[in-house]
Formats: C-alpha cells, sequence, structure tokens
C-alpha cells in the first residue's frame, strides 16, 4: 500500500488526480475502521494530515470557510458562536479522542447518513467546495452532495476542501438521538436553523433515509407561520409546533435497522423537531443566542 | 492457635487494599496482554469461519491460499491430530468443521502465514462450498418434536438438559395469582482484550502455550485430546488477559495456534479481532421465562409456576450449568413453600452461549423480580414490604430442600437500599439528562422512577463436582530477607486475585514481601476463574498451603502456638525469634490441594444440597426517563451486598460497580442482535456497552456477615451485583413510565410503542 504525503492543495489534488483510486485520509475516524475490519484494500493512502490549507478556517463575508481538515473539537471552542449548528453537532460526536481527529472533510468524505455535521450544514444552506487539479474547483450546495448511502457527487479526482457555512443570523440547534448517553451514532438527529436575517427557517434530517434529509414543508410551512412573529417575538402557538414536528416527521424516509426501527425513528424526529424550534424560538424572543 | 482478627494486622494484609501489582502498567498501557505475545520467526494464524448458521461443508478447496506466498499451512478437521471434539461439559463441539456447520461463524479452516495479512488473505482464498440448510433459530421450536435435530447423538433430541424442581403441593392453589412472561436478550461479555495467545512447537515434540483463559488446566485437557499427546507434554502458561466474564471457558483460538504451530514448526500466534471476537466465544443465553406467583390477601407467597427456556445455540458449552442455576436459583431469595419449576436448555443455529457472570441467575432474577413488582401492584402493597415479608434468612429452606446455612441477610439489604437518601433531581445540565451531550431533552418529557430488585446466586461450582485448588507456597530467605512466593495456576482476569494471594501470604506469614508467580500448568489445577470462586478456592489454597509453611517453622522455632508477625516469631507479645535468623538458609516449602466442602446432585425432583455457599445483593435504581424519546439515564444505582468478609475492600468495590454495570447494560444497551441465525452488530459501534456517563454514583453498603464454612468467612462477590441491577432499573423505567416492560434490554422502541415495522 502506497502512502502518500502532499503537503500542499496543489499537490494533493495532483496526486488525487494522479491516483483516482488513492483513498484520503484526514483524521482517519472512519478509514482506520474501515481498514481494520478489512472492509477495504486501497492500493494508496492519500495522508491530507500535512495540508496546511485544509486545517484553518477563515471569514469571507458573511461565511464562514471552514478547511475540510479542521477537527471537531477546533470547531466547538473557535466556532461557538459563529456556527452554533455546528458545533453542538460536534460536541455529540464520538469522545474527545474522536473529536480530536475527525473533521468536518471526513464526515462528508464518508457521506454517511448518520454523520453528524450534516443536518446543520442542510440547516444553514452550507456548500461544499470541492476541487480537482485539472476542472478547477465547484461549490455543491449541502443539499445536493448526498446521492445515496455513503455516496457523494465527489468525482473520483477530486478532493472537498472546505465546507462553506453561512454564519449564523439567528439561533440554531441540534439534537441527537442515540440509545447510550455519549459515544453513540445517531439513530436520527434533527438540525435546525433560524435565519433572522431572512427570515427562513431551515432544516436537516439525519439517520433516517438513504442520505441527510431536508424537510421542505416543515421549513415552508414555518416561515408562512413565522412570517408575522419575527418583529413581535410572540410565542409561537403550540398547535403550530406539533404541526411543525408532523411534517419533519412526514419528511423522514427511516428504515429498520440495528439501531432502531423505522417507527421510532419518525417519532423521535418529531419530538425533536418540537422541542428544538421551541428552544430555537425561546433563545430567539430573548436575544440569548447572539451572546 | 491465632485468630484472624488478630492476623489482619498484617499491612498489605487481609482486609487491607494495598496497590495491584497489575494496576499501574494497566493505566499506562504498559501492561503486556495476550495479544502483545511475540517470538522472533513467528507466524500468524487465522481462521476461515462459517458464514452460514447451518449448512452442510461439501467441499473445501485450499490450493488457492496455499499458493500465496508467505502461507506455512491451509489446515481442515482433516489435520486435527487427535479428537475432533472439545466442550466444558459435553464434547460436542469440532474443533474445526467435519460435514455441518451449525452456527455462523463456526471455524472451518485455519491458516497460518508470515504476516496477519496475508494469513487474511489466504482465509479469503480458501473455497468451500456449502448446502445451506434452513436454521433452526427459535428456542421453543427447537423443542417441538418436529424440529430439526441439530445433534443427533444427544438423546433427548435438541433439548440439552431438562431440570425440573418440585417440591410442596403439586396443585396449589392461591388468592392471588400474577402471571407474566419475559424474555432476555442475548448479552457479550465484552471483554476489551480479544480473544489471543502464542503456540510455541517445542523440542520434545510437545507444546508450549501461551494464552489469556480463565482455566488453564481445562484448556489443556482438551488441547491434549485434540493434539493427541500426553498431558504434560501440553504446557500452558497464563499470559496477560484482558477482561473474562466467562467467555474464556470455552476454548476459541488453543488447539488452532497449537495444530499451526505443529504442523509448521515454528511458533504461531492468533488474536481474533474485535468483529471476530464477537464470532470466537459464546454469549449470555437469551432466555423466554413464563411465572405465575400465587399469595395470599396479606401478601404471603403461596406458590410459583415457572417455566425457563434458555437458547444454548449451536454447542452445550455451560448450558447444563446454566439450566441448573437458573431451575435452583429461579424463585428467587424467597420462601415459598410449593414450587414447580422446569428450566430447559436447547439447542438451536444460533450462536452458541454459555458462561457469562451470573449464569442462569440473571435470566431468573429479571423474570422473579418482575413478577414481585407486579405482584405488590395487584396486592396494594409497597414492592419493599412485599419482598421483606417473604425474604429468606439464615435458615431457610431452598425450593431443593437445601437449607441455607449461613448468613443470608436479605432482609438488611433491602432496607440498607429503601433508606438510603434519594439523589437531589437532575441540575441544569445536559450530561444529567437521559440522552445526555447529545441534547435531546432541556427537562421535557422527563420523568423520574424509583425500583428494587434482590437476587441470589450460588458460589463456586456445584452438583457434587470436585471443586478444588493447588496451591504451593514457599518460605525462604533471599539476601537477607524473608520471602514468600506462591504459585498456582488460577487466572488473574482483572478481578485482582493476584493481589489477593498475596495478602493472604502476608497475613498468614506475617511476611512482607511475596512474589505471585506466573499462573501455569506446572503446578496443579486451580479451577476456573468463575462462579465467584477464586478468592473462596484458591484463596483457601493459598492458606491452607501458609498454614503449613507456618506449622513447620513454628516447628523449627519449637514455639507451636507462636505468631508470624512482621518477621517475628511471636509468642504472647514476645518475640522469641527473628524469622531470618531462624531460617538461615532452610527453604520452607509446601503444596496443597484444597477443596470446598462437598455438594450433591439434584434428584429427579430437583432436590438436593447441590450449591456450596449462597451470595446476596440488593439495588435500588433510580431513573430519570424521557417518556417521548424513551431515553433513559440511570440517575443513581444503591448496591448493598453481603461479602463475608472484604478481603479487599477496593477491589470489592470494583467487583460491585463492574457488576452492576454489566446488570445496567443488560437493561438498557447490551444485546447481539441475531435474526435467522445471523449475528447483526458484531462491533462496539452497534453493540452498546455503558460510558462514564452512562453509569450513576453508587452509594454502597458492604456487609461482613462471616461464613463459617468459608476461608476468612469470605463469601465470593463477582456476580451478586450484576443480577440484581437489571430488575432494579427495570422497575424503576416502569415506574415511570407504567409500560409493562417484559424483556431487557428495554429499547426507546418499548417505551415509545413504536416497534412495530413498517
Ligand atoms: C469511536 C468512533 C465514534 C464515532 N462517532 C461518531 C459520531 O458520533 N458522529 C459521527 O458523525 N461520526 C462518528 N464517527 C465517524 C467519524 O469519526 C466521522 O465521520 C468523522 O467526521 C470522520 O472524519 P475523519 O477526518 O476522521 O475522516 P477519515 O476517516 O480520515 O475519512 C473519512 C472518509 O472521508 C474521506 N475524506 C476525508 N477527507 C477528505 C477530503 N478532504 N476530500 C475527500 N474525501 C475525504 C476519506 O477518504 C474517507 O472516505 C465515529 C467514529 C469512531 C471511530
Amino acid at each position: 500500500m502506497d502512502f502518500l504525503r502532499p503537503t500542499t492543495l496543489a499537490e494533493a489534488l495532483e496526486a488525487k488526480a494522479a491516483n483516482p483510486r488513492a483513498v484520503p485520509i484526514a483524521g482517519g475516524t472512519d478509514v482506520m475502521v474501515e481498514l481494520n475490519f478489512d472492509v477495504r484494500r486501497p492500493d494508496a493512502l492519500l495522508d491530507l494530515g500535512g495540508v496546511a490549507e485544509l486545517a484553518e478556517w477563515e471569514v469571507d463575508d458573511d461565511m464562514v470557510r471552514l478547511g475540510a481538515g479542521v477537527p471537531y473539537n477546533r470547531i466547538i471552542t473557535e466556532l461557538g458562536a459563529k456556527l452554533p449548528g455546528l458545533a453542538m453537532a460536534s460536541r455529540t460526536v464520538g469522545s474527545p479522542q474522536i473529536r480530536n481527529r475527525g473533521t468536518v472533510g471526513g464526515n462528508l468524505g464518508a457521506a454517511s447518513p448518520a454523520g453528524d455535521a450534516h443536518p446543520p450544514l442542510l440547516a444553514c444552506a452550507a456548500e461544499v467546495e470541492v476541487a480537482s487539479s485539472t476542472r478547477g474547483t465547484r461549490r455543491i450546495p449541502a443539499g445536493g452532495f448526498f446521492i445515496g448511502p455513503k455516496r457523494s457527487v465527489l468525482e473520483p479526482d477530486e478532493l472537498i476542501v472546505a465546507a462553506r457555512v453561512p454564519i449564523a443570523s439567528g439561533p440554531q440547534q441540534f439534537a441527537k438521538v442515540g440509545t447510550r448517553n455519549a459515544m453513540v451514532i445517531a439513530v436520527c438527529s434533527f438540525g435546525l436553523a433560524l435565519n433572522a436575517g431572512k427570515r427562513s427557517v431551515g432544516t436537516g434530517i439525519g439517520s433516517a433515509g438513504p442520505t441527510p434529509l431536508r424537510a421542505p414543508e416543515a421549513e415552508a410551512f414555518a416561515e408562512t407561520e413565522i412570517d408575522g412573529l419575527w418583529d413581535t417575538r410572540e410565542p409561537l402557538p403550540d398547535s403550530m409546533v406539533r404541526r411543525f414536528g408532523e411534517l419533519v416527521s412526514e419528511a423522514a424516509n427511516p428504515i429498520d435497522d440495528v439501531r432502531g426501527t423505522a417507527a421510532y425513528r419518525r417519532h423521535a424526529l418529531g419530538v425533536l423537531a418540537r422541542r428544538t424550534l421551541a428552544w430555537a424560538w425561546a433563545d430567539y424572543r430573548t436575544g440569548s443566542w447572539s451572546t | 492457635m491465632t485468630r484472624s482478627s488478630e492476623r489482619t494486622r498484617t499491612e498489605g494484609g487481609v482486609g487491607h487494599s494495598p496497590v495491584r501489582p497489575d494496576g499501574a502498567l494497566k493505566v499506562k498501557g504498559e501492561f503486556a496482554y495476550s495479544s502483545d505475545l511475540w517470538a522472533d520467526e513467528m507466524l500468524w494464524g487465522a481462521t476461515l469461519r462459517s458464514p452460514h448458521p447451518f449448512a452442510r461443508i461439501k467441499l473445501i478447496g485450499v490450493g488457492g491460499a496455499l499458493r500465496i506466498p508467505g502461507v506455512h499451512a491451509v489446515l481442515t478437521q482433516a489435520d486435527v491430530p487427535g479428537r475432533n471434539r472439545y466442550g466444558l461439559e459435553h464434547a460436542d463441539q469440532p474443533i474445526l468443521a467435519e460435514d455441518i456447520v451449525r452456527y455462523q461463524g463456526e471455524p472451518v479452516a485455519i491458516v497460518a502465514a508470515d504476516h496477519p495479512e496475508t494469513a487474511r488473505r489466504a482465509v479469503a482464498a480458501i473455497e468451500v462450498e456449502y448446502q445451506v440448510f434452513e436454521p433452526v433459530t427459535d428456542m421453543d421450536h427447537a423443542l417441538r418434536p418436529d424440529a430439526t435435530v441439530l445433534h443427533p447423538d444427544n438423546e433427548t433430541g435438541n433439548c440439552v438438559r431438562h431440570v425440573r424442581v418440585r417440591t410442596g403441593d403439586p396443585e396449589p392453589t392461591a388468592p392471588v395469582v400474577v402471571t407474566g412472561e419475559y424474555s432476555v436478550g442475548m448479552q457479550d461479555q465484552a471483554f476489551l482484550g480479544p480473544e489471543s495467545g502464542l503456540a510455541v512447537p517445542a523440542a520434545d515434540g510437545g507444546i508450549d502455550l501461551y494464552v489469556a483463559t480463565q482455566w488453564l488446566h481445562v484448556d489443556q485437557k482438551q488441547v491434549a485430546e485434540a493434539l493427541r499427546l500426553p498431558q504434560e507434554k501440553v504446557r500452558l502458561t497464563l499470559a496477560g488477559v484482558g477482561g473474562a466474564f466467562g467467555a474464556r471457558e470455552d476454548l476459541s483460538m488453543q488447539v488452532h495456534a497449537c495444530m499451526l504451530a505443529m504442523h509448521t514448526g515454528k511458533p504461531v500466534k492468533m488474536v481474533y479481532g474485535r468483529e471476530e471476537s464477537f464470532f470466537g466465544h459464546v454469549h449470555r443465553h437469551p432466555a423466554r421465562l413464563r411465572y405465575e406467583h400465587g399469595a395470599t390477601e396479606a401478601g404471603d407467597l403461596v406458590y410459583v409456576r415457572a417455566r425457563i427456556v434458555l437458547d444454548g445455540g449451536a454447542y452445550a458449552s455451560s448450558t447444563t450449568a446454566v439450566v441448573a442455576n437458573a431451575a435452583t436459583l429461579g424463585v428467587g431469595p424467597y420462601e415459598v413453600e410449593s414450587v414447580h419449576m422446569d428450566a430447559y436448555g436447547v439447542y438451536t443455529n444460533n450462536p452458541p452461549c454459555g458462561a457469562m457472570r451470573g449464569f442462569g441467575a440473571v435470566q431468573a432474577c429479571f423474570a422473579y423480580e418482575s413478577q414481585m413488582d407486579l405482584l405488590a401492584e395487584k396486592l396494594g402493597m409497597d414492592p419493599v414490604e412485599l419482598r421483606l415479608r417473604n425474604a429468606v434468612r439464615e435458615g431457610s429452606r431452598m425450593p431443593t430442600g437445601q437449607v441455607i446455612d449461613s448468613a443470608a441477610p436479605v432482609e438488611q439489604l433491602l432496607k440498607l437500599v429503601r433508606d438510603k437518601p434519594m439523589p437531589p433531581p437532575a441540575a441544569d445540565d445536559l450530561r444529567e439528562m437521559p440522552g445526555g451531550v447529545s441534547n435531546t431533552t432541556h427537562g421535557e418529557g422527563v420523568v423520574r422512577g424509583v425500583g428494587y430488585g434482590v437476587g441470589i446466586k450460588n458460589v463456586g461450582f456445584s452438583e457434587g463436582f470436585d471443586d478444588y485448588s493447588t496451591a504451593r507456597v514457599r518460605l525462604e530467605v533471599v539476601a537477607g530477607e524473608a520471602v514468600v512466593s506462591v504459585h498456582t495456576a488460577a487466572a488473574e482476569v482483572g478481578q485482582g486475585l493476584v493481589t489477593l494471594q498475596a495478602q493472604i501470604a502476608r497475613t498468614e506469614l506475617g511476611v512482607a514481601q511475596v512474589t505471585v508467580l506466573p499462573a501455569d500448568t506446572n503446578i496443579g489445577s486451580a479451577g476456573s476463574s468463575s462462579a465467584s470462586r477464586q478468592s473462596y478456592v484458591t484463596g483457601g489454597a493459598v492458606r491452607a498451603a501458609c498454614e503449613k509453611v507456618r506449622a513447620e517453622v513454628l516447628e523449627l522455632a519449637e514455639s507451636p502456638d507462636a505468631r508470624l508477625e512482621d518477621g517475628k516469631i511471636v509468642n504472647d507479645d514476645v518475640v522469641v525469634a527473628d524469622l531470618v535468623e531462624l531460617l538461615g538458609d532452610k527453604v520452607v516449602e509446601h503444596t496443597v490441594e484444597w477443596r470446598h466442602r462437598p455438594t450433591g446432585p439434584l434428584d429427579s425432583h430437583g432436590q438436593g444440597n447441590a450449591h456450596v455457599q449462597y451470595a446476596f445483593a440488593a439495588h435500588r435504581a433510580v431513573i430519570d426517563v424521557d417518556v417521548e424519546l424513551g431515553l433513559v439515564r440511570v440517575v443513581e444505582l444503591a448496591c448493598a451486598q453481603d461479602v463475608g468478609k472484604a478481603m479487599n475492600p477496593q477491589a470489592v468495590e470494583g467487583q460491585i460497580q463492574g457488576g452492576s454495570a454489566q446488570g445496567l447494560g443488560l437493561a438498557v444497551m447490551e444485546e447481539i442482535q441475531v435474526v435467522d441465525g445471523k449475528v447483526r452488530n458484531p462491533s462496539f459501534t452497534d453493540y452498546l456497552i455503558p460510558t462514564i456517563l452512562d453509569m450513576p454514583p453508587m452509594p454502597l453498603d458492604v456487609l461482613e456477615l462471616a461464613d463459617p464454612h468459608a476461608p476468612y468467612g469470605l463469601r465470593g462477590v463477582g456476580e451478586p451485583p450484576t443480577i440484581s441491577s437489571t430488575p432494579a432499573i427495570v422497575a424503576a423505567i416502569r415506574a415511570a413510565t407504567g409500560k409493562a416492560l417484559t424483556r431487557v434490554p428495554v429499547r426507546p422502541e418499548h417505551i415509545t410503542e413504536t416497534e412495530e415495522t413498517t
């Protein structure tokens, strides 16, 4: 097995174009498990750990351009205010060891429907920036990135360079159900972003479909119902919150598996959607989200 | 004679908690486990396993595998030199499959190669043609007369053992009756150090095997038979054991590594990965239990009728003992006049099940304690009151007719946990919410519940088994200092037995410097590190050997009534002699084979003095459950246990905490999910065990009510806490949710009633 160690992004992209079957490795928290379990035997590993361009984040206008190789623990400590939804999701990932190594680039690369970074990226309409040495850079809306379980639109000669995540302009929430109180893969999860500037509501559903999903009808419903309330900051009617939960539940497309039944996932997503909307709206009313 | 209260004064002796010799190494990651074994020129072994739960092997093609460079051997059942059968109670399991495979993961062929990767590739290159059969996967169906018989040699079809217990009125009636059906899922021991060992061929044609196991001598015997070698040519040494909990009682890679080593003439190491480990050892028996309890209006138990079916999977392993435990302990620590109990262990094509902490008693306790709660509810009685009213005590008669002849403080244990102050409500911190840091509730839907459980377990091997241990103790002067060495074949599996052996020697011989030699087969058997028995039996053997050494020393000092204390011979507080001076060059050494008092068989009505000692623990569980999401957080788990004598108080607490954690796992998360005979979650990604955020604080009460029959009065500690924590937690969830919850582990689907498939 070859072990390729580029030190710049350009080198990395060239190496990927020259060896399209080389498997990129960032934190290795998915790749090493697969190697260990003999799930795959790549001819080459492309270590992205030495590529400085991937390891940083920067503010670009009203976005955070989050390098694919920034680990979760840095998102938690450095980006809690700018990207609260993603930071909350990052806190739920694995254990401290996993959060020290694991990255959003790796989460996207693995493209698991259970990846915890995905619901917040969907909810706040982030884009995935990918690049190839021959065809340049393209930006893909998070909602269009995933095409099936563990499959994305990433081409074999491409690498994920960054996630472009809008800086929060409203409260965000993330909640994940697992059958243990820490270190657990999601049975289902839900991300919510209220965008007070655009007066929009974003959603992301994890682990309840072949890919991470949005709940467009729930979003549209909430936007209509909340429309007059952004200024008055009145409480949301219970019936509205309930309906929102139902629509999120209906948007899911879950299956029965070892982690839970489809029926449970639908049910739990409704509960999570209700609760996260209530929390987010309470934060919006008090303004506590922006501190 | 010296009295034990005087002897416990020795620093680092019995009753103290000296630092474990392996503690710092383990914490720092420097301890050498069996997976760290290494020999020059060694080869790596790997195992081909059946993908099918039930099939006929039509053809095995090894040519492709043998042609891979670096492959030294590919062996099948035809290469087993001796008897191709093993098993703890029935030798019914092939070392390598012959014509039929009976479970998914059954070993079919083995490979040795110069690199583990090459060995794995070679395994993948072996071609096997199977004729696949419909597996027998339901334990009740397996018992029906028309079921496919999986072991045609077994006279009772798919029934491995049926134990009936009958006492009292054969047709009892009672004014208040409750019935319930319960089930228990398949739990895994989930030890952290997977199966591993190193086999080194010896010049004398024998073999040296370094292996992580629970019982060296039972391995030795089985390996020798399979290799067709005299027992003395199969020498075993215990390698670093990364946990056991019953899963290392049966053979795994022992014979395979030895076969490969003898065939190639080179050392062969085998290490299972985590996934393979799930197929490489037996699990806890899943069970279906049907109970009927009859009681008076006042709450006195009149009768119990029960039927317990335990799924033993493809091979017998310890099933016969598991069935006996379930049957004889299946009424719980309660006095019941009439008992009508049938317990069955069955063969299916599910993964083989055998020993796991608390076996037989764990499954039964979930059912009988659930029944006690149901009965309390029907009577409108407090569940603890009902238990107190019916609790056994010293002198009570078990359903087997056996009289409990030492402390049975069930009443006291229950009161201790009941009267503990209640924990405060959850703080405003996600880590204190059900769902934890996953942020699923900020208090919404959270309801608190409290539940109780009490259990009973036998200690040591039962039913007339010749249960003994062997210890050699040597006292001599080395570099001007008195030094003791202790040698046994007892397996340190993490429980702290090495520390304990040294404590006993310090107490008995008044010598600070004690070395515990590596466990190996150069000495007689110590029996298994299981059944909560090693402190009792090997502890008893070490003490007995020390007593002989002491007697000889005192004879030498011509002061037969003196004590050994701090390196001195002391008589009536007067120093008679200094041990170093007295001994000079003399070495005092004694080897003792020590037995606990005999037990007897069960007759056809399940009557007999089958158990040597009973042990009890009680739990109170306080839980918070999010009733909308079905997520549970155990807030506090109070436990009270009688240990007879806390030989090493810190180790005792460790056993109670660890055992309770395993019971917590069974209550709310741990299950090997088997569908159509196939394991769906053979990894720690989906076989969940409790983390530090799942395990609550545990207020403990440790009673020391000496058992006059046992060394130091001690009572086995390891298993009882695993038994009662499960029902206590489930009772608490029931109290909070009002749901019946008749199955463990309880899943969020059970609490939210979203089990139906779509
Ligand atoms: C114990 C444990 C617990 C875990 N818990 C969670 C959890 O709670 N939630 C969760 O979501 N995940 C969890 N995971 C999975 C894993 O940690 C995450 O998916 C993590 O985000 C992967 O990041 P990584 O940098 O380690 O990826 P790697 O393992 O390095 O890579 C993952 C995949 O992405 C590809 N890849 C990586 N970087 C790039 C790139 N720049 N361009 C293109 N492809 C790339 C790799 O080729 C590979 O296919 C857990 C894993 C373990 C071992």
